[in-house]
């Protein structure tokens, strides 16, 4: 028989080799899911996981791609920590681009370079005011941040279109629903030519420093932290937790509207209806998939912008269909949940007659059959004493 | 010879790493009180889940009457006729007595057969309880006898009991204990789980005692002493505390009228709370759990922020509305009786839990100093004696005992460098004068310092609490263990339905008295002590 035996501590190999583990188990589902749809599997895979990285330019526009999710991310990492589910950075997003956007609109050829700072700060706060939004709703009337958040994604939805359809609505655009491409001076500088990466890279790898630091080498990121982890002793030691919520929030939203207006005023360059393409909750993926670390975050960004771009050229070259990537997308995240069963978990087998006893120091999980006596308070403890004295 | 009602031979449990309970022996007579008597972690709770078929043994056999059984799961032990009662209550608060009775029992019966039952039951062993009552109406003593008439509905032949004493007051377990011998009487044998020797010694005609997962002894208790158990039990006698009378100091803690609605919707209110804790003197507060305990303990130490300014004094300053951080900067000090969760944060290192309370190694804009971190939990680790894998052990690695002297020795340590904040942080203890040497007089609040612990580690426990108060800081300790309040504590206060006793002098105080007041009976026939109490607080 198969069992599940807790690990004494979990297992560090484990916390690298399990986003591993799951991105092959990723693959092998994706190459089942190519052969049943009567697609190459090998062109499949080529076309995820070649095709994105084979050349300078293919790579830059992999980090194009990533930008957003990794700005978004890092945020997000610092609101899971903190036991704050903000699923909404989505709408955050695009209020933040809708606010970089009026900035953005009102340069004109005489305008300075440095108004892309101001676009950038309309960004942070565009985003840091629709998750405000949450944050009071949450902390005057504990309204359920997850539905909060996520209902005003379509809320944004709607200003986004009200907006590209109606006052902004470029006049010499012959009706599309956009506005006019914004001035060169709003536009984000690139880095080089012949790429369209721009100056959001710097920030985000900025921020990747900013967040680790924040984490684990400030008070204030621990106090944030022991609030998720364990909200009674946050309480014992005197963190707020009011402040960990506006904190989670307003970084996250923040973060997601920085991102929003990078992305408005670098690779599309105008507001469109076509903005939302899902960064913010491809960005909670993100989140996880790199266990919600900062230098983690760098490569799930990486490899789910990977996705992105393999689901675009699935659809153009393999007529699959767009949906491709959030298949891709869930698989992973799924893969990954339950392969982090491993850390804490480890898999023996062993037959019921001879249970040879194992050498290391460590629990069993009693899969079953303990009943209402595992509820008991010093249960588990009994035995971890008694091994202290012998 | 009368068949043994159970008999167990060789039972062994291994748990990775431990070895849980190694061949253990064990025989029950009908009609016995039989005790089994260990440690936290001797091996007890491992072997009665096996005989309630909730663990299952690696090797050994059970005989039940004398026919060899496989006891699966526990409905397996209720159908053979063994019965439990945990330690912990499984009753459904918003549900009434006879409604969570039911839920156990055969569907066959009507809702109106059970009551009846267990109104006849009750009857039959003096178990006063009303079926139709809301359980959360209940206190914990009836919340227990519902357990015990469960039990007994099913007319079991062996009942096994949990510390069954750990939530009653005195006179509470004079009752139970009329109960259980009514029970063996009539041929029902028990199995008493416990840690508490003259409790073992009143009851029970048999026992046999368990350390380290092994049988050390098999005896009966009536002949024995509790020196000799106690050797049995831990292999040595616990050092005895050296206690040195001292003269209190300035009011350090002061309580008054402190009222407050429960914030929880079966919390228990708090009524005009008065309590004065001096420099150099432990105030103890003894009192069944929940009643109020742990309402009065969140308002003291800043977690609970309601209370109106001027009821909770530290240090001659109003703290009731402070947050437990500015608490902190007026020297109090406060160690809670959940360890994990509470106290520490399970999946974080020992040294990142010293943040929760200490600002030491934290600098300029709330710069984290690892490197000074670890090595002030280090320091706590080998001054403790804290059985831990570094300071960077996660804090949910540590046994109970082990985190539970981390966690007092963090705060003990703050309380010295504020109270002597030019000495060295490792300079001993010295003579009460010294508590003012720094201008400051600091406080520890502790809840529950040895629950769950072995009994060294509580015993090193109660030698730094009065170390602490010898050196001329005030010290309030609340626990449910009468005991141990009465070996570390200078004066006593009783808690008893969100009420506070007047206080009353160690040597003044017994154990009827103090059981008595935990009844809340202390207004009208203690006037007298309440007057002495007061002038000695005065």
């Amino acid at each position: 028989m198969l069992r599940f035996e807790a690990r004494a501590q979990p297992s560090t190999g484990w916390a690298y080799a399990s986003p591993l583990l799951a991105l092959t188990i990723t693959v092998v589902v994706g190459v089942g899911l190519f052969v049943l749809l009567g697609k190459d599997p090998v062109r499949g895979l080529q076309i995820f996981f070649w095709e994105p990285i084979k050349s300078g330019y293919a790579w830059s526009e992999l980090i194009v791609k990533a930008t957003p999710l990794l700005i978004i991310g890092l945020g997000l990492a610092v609101c899971f920590r903190s036991n704050v589910w903000n699923i909404g950075a989505e709408g955050q997003y695009l209020i933040g681009a809708i606010f970089a956007t009026w900035v953005a609109l009102q340069a004109d050829a005489d305008t300075s370079r440095w108004i892309v700072v101001a676009v950038l700060l309309a960004g942070a706060l565009g985003g840091m005011v629709w998750a405000g939004i949450t944050a009071l709703l949450r902390d005057r009337f504990n309204a359920n941040e997850i539905l909060v958040s996520l209902m005003l994604v379509y809320v944004a939805i709607q200003v986004l279109n009200y907006l590209v359809y109606g006052p902004w609505k470029d006049p010499a655009g012959f009706n599309f629903p956009q506005t006019q491409t914004f001035e060169a001076a709003a536009q984000m500088p690139r880095l080089m030519v012949g790429s369209r990466m721009n100056i959001g890279i710097l920030l985000a790898l900025a921020g990747v420093v900013l967040v680790w630091v924040f984490l684990f080498r400030t008070r204030a990121g621990f106090a944030q932290q022991v609030g998720g982890l364990a909200p009674a002793a946050a309480r014992y030691a005197g963190f707020s937790s009011r402040r960990a919520l506006w904190t989670a929030l307003l970084v996250s939203g923040g973060a997601a509207g920085l991102a929003g207006a990078l992305e408005v005023t670098g690779p599309i360059g105008q507001l469109t209806p076509h903005v939302p393409v899902g960064y913010g909750f491809a960005a909670i993926i993100v989140a996880f998939v790199g266990r919600l670390h900062p230098v983690g975050i760098v490569f799930s960004a990486l490899l789910m912008s990977m996705f992105y771009i393999g689901g675009e050229l699935a659809q153009s070259r393999m007529g699959l269909p767009r949906s491709i990537t959030g298949v891709f997308q869930g698989l992973l995240l799924f893969a990954l949940l339950a392969c982090d069963t491993l850390i804490n978990y480890r898999l023996v087998w062993f037959t019921p007659a001879k249970l040879r006893a194992t050498p290391s120091s460590e629990r069993r999980l009693e899969l079953g059959g303990a009943g209402p006596v595992a509820a008991l308070k010093e249960g588990s403890a009994g035995p971890r004493v008694a091994k202290e004295k012998s | 010879m009368t068949t043994p009602r159970l008999q167990l031979t060789g039972i062994t449990k291994r748990y990775p790493g431990v070895v849980a309970n190694r061949a253990i022996s064990l025989n029950v007579l009908p009609g016995e009180i039989h005790a089994v008597l260990g440690e936290n972690g001797a091996g007890k709770s491992t072997l009665m889940k096996v005989i309630y078929g909730a663990v299952k043994p690696d090797e050994g056999a059970v005989v039940f009457n004398g026919q060899p059984v496989q006891v699966r799961n526990p409905q397996d032990a209720r159908a053979l006729g063994i019965s439990m009662v945990f330690q912990h209550f499984s009753l459904f608060d918003t549900l009434t007595v006879a409604e969570n009775v039911w839920l156990g029992l055969d569907k066959s019966l009507s809702l109106a057969e059970v009551s009846a039952s267990i109104t006849a039951k009750a009857a039959e062993y003096g178990l006063d309880i009303d079926p139709a009552r809301p359980v959360h109406t209940l206190s914990v003593g009836e919340m227990q006898r519902v357990e015990i008439i469960r039990a007994l509905l099913t007319s079991p032949q062996l009942l096994i009991l949990d510390e069954p004493t750990s939530v009653l007051t005195p006179q509470a377990v004079e009752k139970l204990f009329t109960v259980l011998r009514k029970l063996a009487a009539e041929g029902c044998s028990i199995l008493y789980i416990s840690h508490k020797l003259h409790e073992i010694r009143a009851l029970c005609n048999a026992c046999t005692v368990l350390r380290g997962g092994q049988v050390t002894g098999v005896c009966d208790p009536r002949q024995e002493n509790n020196a000799s158990l106690s050797r049995l039990m831990i292999g040595a006698e616990p050092p005895a505390l050296k206690v040195r009378a001292q003269q209190p100091g300035v009011t350090v803690l002061l309580v008054d009228g402190l009222s407050l609605a429960s914030a929880e919707p079966f919390g228990t209110d708090l009524h005009s709370i008065a309590l004065r804790v001096r420099a150099g003197e432990v105030v103890g507060i003894a009192g069944v759990s929940g009643n109020g305990q742990s309402e009065l303990l969140r308002s003291l130490s800043g977690e609970d922020m309601r209370a109106s300014a001027q009821s909770i004094c530290v240090a001659d300053q109003s703290a009731g509305r402070l947050s437990p951080g500015q608490r902190r900067a007026l020297g109090l000090h406060f160690v809670p009786e959940e360890r994990l969760g509470r106290g520490a944060v399970p999946t974080l290192s020992l040294a990142h839990n010293l943040l929760l309370t200490r600002r030491d190694a934290v600098g300029a804009f709330g710069w984290i100093r690892v490197g000074a971190l670890r090595r002030q939990a280090a320091d706590i680790i080998a001054r403790y004696q804290v059985k831990a894998n570094g300071p960077n052990a996660a804090a949910k690695s540590l046994s109970g005992g082990n985190l539970q002297k981390f966690i007092v020795g963090r705060e003990i340590e703050a309380i010295r460098q504020f109270a002597w904040p030019a000495q060295e942080l490792a300079h001993p203890l010295g003579g009460p004068g010294e508590a003012r040497v720094g201008g400051h007089v600091g406080l520890l609040i502790v809840s529950q310092p040895t629950w769950g612990v072995d009994v060294g580690a509580a015993a090193q426990i109660r030698g730094e609490i009065l170390a602490l108060r010898d050196a001329g800081c005030a010290v309030l300790v609340v626990s449910e263990e009468l005991e141990e309040l009465f070996e570390i504590c200078d004066r006593l206060h009783v808690i008893a339905k969100g009420r506070l006793s007047p206080s009353v002098d160690r040597v003044d105080a017994s154990t009827e008295l103090i059981g008595q007041w935990m009844s809340g009976l202390w207004d009208a026939a203690d006037q007298q002590h309440a007057a002495e109490a007061d002038h000695a607080a005065v």
